[in-house]
């Protein structure tokens, strides 16, 4: 009996099957799969469950500052105020100091002293919100943020933007809990910047007779610019989202009133501060609403910086430092 | 003539502001390092006052009733976390062998992009998610809705971390192990996996240090519960959520109560995150990489 050959791609498919080889590839690529399409899924959830108040409210959401549960009408304008200024004040703050704590890292702390002193860092990112909260309202608010607020209102209270009366909770103190609680993400992120940039810059601009500084700030920072960028709006999406600390102690405040030292609400803080509240579906509706802004702000920004932080890292290849 | 001393000056003007910026970067540490110094001083300072065994064996006692502790929330915390590990560590580590072995696949390039933006995205967004696909239909909190919060959250932590152990493996072990003839997943499952495994580990750690501390999800889904429970289905207290409570309530014991619990949550948070950074540290240094 004559036995007819087997053609060769059938050969190498029940080679494969018995090795188990294509069920461990579809096992990857569903896996893969499947984190996929939950992200997915989150913005296509909230899209879907506030389909009452995008069709009652439409694009006036985003720019009525009347939020009236009461009277069912919901526009989310003071807390978008107060995400914006609470995030861009502390990335004011944070960005100069975490870049400083990167080139202290990067380029001048002795040797022994850069793993250890970048982990310490690293720590503040690992306590947890809830805990910068409650540090911050009974410790960090009375004893620092109101002297500084008063001191500020008392020099700058002519503007707007520093306007009395001094309360304790306040946008101001959002922003300074949130300067600490972003800057280990920007310190870590651009010491990973600058430690990416090729030696031979360093040593060019050395044997051109730079000073260090002059290294630093004419040489590594341009070069380093993109990454910089990138990490910087990194810590603002950090910043935009960060709920708990910020929600005890903004003072959860409706109005909208422009001084920093006012207390008010940030997008995050409403959600987390009202929900409990929310007993009609109108409402409940306005909050997931917020949230769903709120995704799409970070989405936007995280992908551009994601972006900026890649095209560094593909431009300089980490093994030209050695 | 003048023009050397006008360059001098010139000079010394430079090292000057080389100096005043040289010392304002290490001020810019030092002022990182304070307020970790502060919180952790401050926490172990009132948290101290409070702690007593009782605190970890008891429930909670009402406002003004002396005693009571958080074994609710420490028991709760736990079986959240334990529901994220089950859901996020087997997809993660298995989506991570695809991200290590195809990155520049258009699969693989969306893995690793989808969870690093992901990973920008804010717990609390997840909180609404899981609020939103079990709570709502459901119409009742639950420990479940809360694991699968913390499971997304957790997902690109350990994925990327496995990723990257995967690349540090050696290509020698893998080429070795496919010329005895293994085939591709016993080469992973036998070789890559157990070469990897510490940093895997570690990547767990880091993501359960992670989510253990995450308070704003917990509010639209495990919820609180001032009983004893280990009911996937029902209300859950957890540590965070507890701490959150408390601080926010105006009654002086329970802010003590908030910093005894800040402290049980510090030490665990930070304590895994040390070890776990010790540890992947140790196992470089064996390994011979820095």
């Amino acid at each position: 009996m004559k036995q007819t050959p087997q053609p060769l791609w059938l050969k190498t498919f029940t080679r494969q099957i018995q090795h188990g080889d294509v069920i461990f590839r579809a096992l990857t690529i569903l896996a893969s799969l499947i984190i996929l399409a939950t992200f997915v899924a989150i913005g296509f959830e909230l899209w879907q469950n506030t389909t009452l108040a995008r069709e009652k409210f439409g694009l006036s959401f985003l720019t009525s500052d009347e939020w009236d549960p009461v009277q069912q009408q919901f526009g989310a304008l003071p807390t978008i105020y107060g995400t914006l200024q609470t995030s861009l004040f502390a990335l004011l703050l944070a960005l100069p100091l975490g870049l400083g704590i990167a080139i202290f890292l990067a380029e001048l702390a002795p040797t022994w002293l850069r793993a250890p002193l970048g982990y310490v860092v690293e720590l503040l990112a690992a306590v947890p919100s809830v805990v910068y909260g409650l540090w911050g309202l009974y410790v960090y608010l009375p004893n620092f943020v109101k002297p500084t607020a008063q001191f500020l209102n008392g020099t700058f209270g002519f503007l707007p933007l520093f306007e009395g009366p001094v309360y304790g909770p306040s946008r101001f103190a959002a922003s300074l809990i949130l300067t600490i609680m972003i800057l280990p993400t920007i310190s870590a992120l651009c010491r990973d910047v600058l430690l990416a940039i090729p030696n031979t810059q360093r040593e060019a601009a050395l044997a051109l007779g730079a000073t260090k500084w002059e290294m630093i700030s004419q040489v590594l920072i341009p070069y380093g610019l993109s990454g910089i960028l990138g990490t910087a709006i990194l810590g603002l999406g950090r910043a935009l989202g960060e709920t708990i600390a910020v929600t005890m102690v903004i003072g959860n405040n409706r109005d909208l009133s422009p001084s920093i030292l006012h207390p008010g609400y940030t997008m995050a803080s409403i959600i987390a501060n009202e929900f409990a509240e929310a007993t009609e579906e109108i409402y409940l509706q306005a909050l997931i609403e917020v949230g769903l802004v709120l995704f799409f702000i970070t989405l936007a920004l995280n992908v551009l910086a994601r972006l900026l932080v890649w095209s560094v890292a593909r431009r300089t290849p980490s093994e030209l430092r050695a | 003539m003048k023009s050397l001393t006008n360059s001098r000056r010139h000079f010394r003007r430079r090292k000057l502001t080389n100096a005043v910026m040289l010392v304002l970067c290490a001020l810019a540490t030092l002022a990182a390092i304070l307020p970790l110094v502060w919180i952790l001083a401050y926490v172990a300072q009132e948290g101290g006052r409070f702690l007593s065994v009782e605190f970890f064996t008891q429930l909670p006692t009402p406002v003004g009733v002396p005693g009571g502790g958080v074994l609710n929330a420490i028991v709760g915390s736990a079986m959240v976390v334990a529901i994220a590990i089950v859901i996020a560590v087997p997809i993660s580590i298995v989506a991570a062998i695809y991200a290590a072995e195809h990155p520049n696949t258009p699969l693989g390039i969306a893995l690793r992009f989808g969870t690093d933006v992901l990973s920008g995205i804010p717990s609390i967004v997840m909180g609404i998610f899981a609020y939103t696909i079990i709570v709502l239909p459901q119409k009742h909190f639950s420990a479940l809705s809360g694991g699968i919060a913390l499971a997304i959250i957790m997902t690109p932590i350990v994925l990327r971390s496995t990723e990257e152990m995967l690349k540090l493996v050696p290509r020698s072990l893998r080429e070795g192990s496919l010329a005895l003839g293994a085939s591709e997943w016993k080469t992973m499952w036998q070789v890559l996996l157990p070469a990897a495994l510490n940093g895997i580990v570690t990547g767990m750690m880091l993501g359960i240090a992670r989510v253990a501390g995450e308070a704003a999800p917990m509010i639209f889904t495990a919820f609180g519960n001032p009983f004893l429970s280990a009911d996937l289905d029902q209300p859950i207290a957890t540590l965070p959520h507890t701490i959150y409570v408390y601080a926010i309530s105006p009654y002086k014991d329970w802010h003590a109560k908030a910093w005894t619990t800040a402290l049980v949550l510090i030490v665990l948070v930070l304590g895994l995150n040390i070890i776990a950074r010790a540890f992947t540290a140790w196992q470089l240094k064996k390994m011979g990489w820095r």
